[in-house]
């Protein structure tokens, strides 16, 4: 008996710490969200910070199949498009009819539709895990986009449907025509959800999603169907891409076919996994690091596809736990005191890592340019490199090479000096 | 009283080639019963067709009385039959705590729910416990599965199958791999945990099986060849001749 009751104060007491600092990062997150836009003011970080905001919680609701009961969708942007439709409709409806519906409220319809939707299609789609659930999830996105050109009166054929946020009822006096107020009405709806969602996977669904991704056969052995409960994964995952869909609408006042389509559900499955599935955070990650390179890289390469390309290549092959995956790795080192013998080696490594970076982009660069017949000079770090010379080429290739042959000898360090630290961890019983 | 699990004239084919024919089998309740039989003598797929895992061709299983072949195994469980694997097959990436955890949920009503906070359910935390301490892998909790060592993964293995408090436990080869000295712990775990329920084995060591079983059955080509008690198995010529049989190889 005494055993038992050590065992319950112990992990007891040791919670109460946890949950301090549990709540403390909510609440960073939360003050982080207020005071963003008080330090940077300008009306495009609003519009960055906003679409960073929606990009949270699609990738977030994506994480809910990928990260939490192993379901690779290709089609998760039906449901965020959809999402979007439906709030625009309903915002027009309100408007019509002179609902007394404030506009705060227009994100819960978006998330309906996204959910109405899910509840429809994906009893079907998750009777099967892996290959055929991916395959049915392209075959449905598909689907509905190109529905999404035929059926005019719903989806507003190329055009989409347009509405305008500021005619619906005022809440607080607010008008939402600012970016400054719809930013807030993003960072609400970002706290609300992705509060929802993470206690969501504190439930026994959630759990069990948990178990279902790791082993669905012996989920049936211990009294579960695992299709309900890929069913009841997918419809919440649903739901909170359609209170993403909602949101981009409002932001954007406008819903469009481009919405639904295989390169926003491409996009958030590249934002979840470059984040990282294991943990909670890693879309988050993912979608700010994803959504700001969209924004950064499209205004000074024609071919930043290329680069999302590459990072994807390298974090899959290189690092397959994403972002998050990477941070974490370094916790239990961090706990046995270890980390600061790793810290040295990453230094050595950043110089000629980051020259071999400059070099591939040079190449990239110029190669792009030079074949699209553009004879504008390449700007890195503040020195112009014109594609035509050849000075351009020979320093690109040296780069890349002499980069690489050193840079492998540092990473070689850093592996070593990992190894050393980890085996130390592990001694001191922070690393399993 | 009912059997706890009664076969009857159960046969899978798998196209042309029928792996049990007429299989008849009653076990009691609350007894031991081993299975034991040659390699490849269909003792897993007796284990599978029982479970749920695959459907018999023709032929009944009863549970308590209740047919249970035809039903998948999330039902099957739901009804009190829980069973182990041969290979361990536990949730990898989840702790040891949430592995038990999750086998404790639907034995305590909470399904599929999404409204409760899985870390505030008394019952489940205290259960769970239990299970672990009785497991010996209290110290174990927050590692998870797939890091265990094999004999570890072996006794959590049972756990997950017990957890859900089922009234027939079924255990596949539950020791197959370990040392002398964790074939031992093994079987005097299993002894207690399987204490008032009913108990069905399948083992190579026939140390444990004598040990352990009330009763045993004998399986060759997918025919039970005899049942009784471990001296009646002993004696019985039969049993003799297919091991016997199967030595001459």
């Amino acid at each position: 008996m005494t055993t038992a009751t050590t065992s319950v104060s112990g992990p007891a007491a040791n919670a109460a710490g946890e949950n301090m600092r549990f709540y403390g990062v909510w609440l960073v997150g939360v003050i982080v969200l207020v005071v963003l836009p008080l330090v940077f003011s300008s009306g495009g970080s609003l519009t960055s910070f906003s679409l960073i905001g929606i990009a949270i919680v699609f990738a977030l609701s994506y994480n809910i199949l990928l990260g939490q009961t192993g379901l690779l969708s290709f089609g998760h942007a039906v449901h965020y498009g959809l999402g979007g439709f439906m709030a625009c409709h309903m915002m027009n409806a309100v408007v019509s009819h002179g609902w007394p519906i404030p506009l705060p409220f227009i994100p819960l319809f978006g998330g309906l539709g996204g959910l109405a939707f899910a509840i429809l299609v994906s009893w079907l789609m998750t009777k099967r895990a892996g290959t055929v659930f991916a395959m049915i999830s392209l075959g449905i996105g598909e689907l509905v986009a190109s529905s999404s050109l035929i059926l005019r009166s719903v989806f507003g054929g190329e055009a989409g449907i347009t509405t305008d946020r500021t005619a619906l009822p005022r809440m607080f006096g607010w008008t939402f025509g600012p970016q400054i107020q719809v930013y807030y009405l993003i960072a609400f709806w970002l706290v609300v959800s992705a509060i929802a969602m993470y206690a969501l996977t504190r439930t026994p669904l959630g759990r069990i999603s948990n178990a279902v991704r790791d082993n669905p056969e012996r989920v049936q052995f211990i009294g579960y169907d695992p299709h309900v409960v890929r069913y009841l994964a997918y419809c919440f995952a649903g739901f909170f891409a359609g209170i993403a869909g909602g949101l981009a609408a409002i932001s954007f006042e406008i819903a469009n076919s481009a919405y639904l389509g295989a390169i926003q559900s491409g996009l958030v499955l590249f934002a979840t996994f470059i984040g990282g599935t294991a943990y909670f955070f890693g879309p988050i990650l993912g979608a700010i690091l994803v959504t700001y390179l969209q924004l950064g890289l499209t205004s000074v390469t024609s071919v930043w596809q290329l680069y999302f390309g590459i990072i994807f290549i390298g974090i899959v092959m290189f690092s397959p736990g994403g972002i998050a995956g990477l941070l974490m790795m370094h916790r239990p080192l961090l706990r046995a005191g270890t980390l600061w013998t790793v810290i040295p080696s990453y230094l050595v490594a950043i110089v000629p890592t980051v020259a071999l970076g400059c070099g591939v982009v040079l190449m990239i660069e110029t190669i792009a340019r030079y074949s699209g017949g553009e004879a504008s000079a390449i700007n890195l770090f503040g020195i112009a490199f014109n594609p035509r010379s050849p000075a351009t080429w020979i320093a690109a290739a040296v780069l890349v090479a002499g980069g690489f042959v050193i840079a492998r000898l540092t990473w070689r360090r850093i592996g070593e000096a990992w190894d050393r630290a980890a085996t130390i961890a592990r001694d001191r019983g922070y690393l399993a | 009283m009912t059997a706890a699990i009664e076969v009857r004239a159960v046969e899978k084919r798998f196209g042309n080639v029928s792996i049990i024919r007429d299989l008849n089998l009653s076990i009691a309740q609350g007894e031991r019963h081993a299975i034991i039989g040659p390699n490849g003598a269909g003792k897993s797929t007796t284990f599978n067709l029982i479970s749920g895992h695959i459907k018999p061709t023709s032929g009944e299983v009863r549970l308590n009385g209740d047919v249970i072949s035809g039903l998948r195994p999330f039902e099957i469980n739901r009804r009190g039959l829980s069973r182990s694997f041969q290979v361990t097959n536990v949730f990898a990436r989840m702790t040891v705590w949430e592995n038990v955890r999750c086998a404790v949920l639907w034995a305590t009503g909470h399904r599929y729910a999404f409204w409760k906070n899985v870390d505030h359910l008394p019952e489940v935390r205290e259960q769970t416990a239990r299970i672990l301490e009785d497991i010996h892998l209290t110290h174990r909790r927050d590692v998870p599965a797939g890091l265990l060592t094999y004999a570890e993964q072996r006794e959590l293995e049972i756990g997950v199958t017990i957890a859900g408090g089922a009234t027939v436990v079924m255990l596949d080869e539950p020791t197959a791999g370990m040392s002398h000295a964790e074939t031992e712990r093994a079987v005097s775990l299993i002894r207690r945990l399987t204490e008032g329920r009913t108990l069905v084995i399948v083992e190579h060591d026939m140390s444990v099986v004598f040990g352990l079983a009330d009763r045993i059955s004998v399986l060759v080509y997918g025919h039970i060849i005899a049942s009784g008690t471990p001296e009646e198995i002993r004696r019985d010529p039969k049993v003799k001749e297919a091991y016997l049989g199967e030595e001459a190889h």
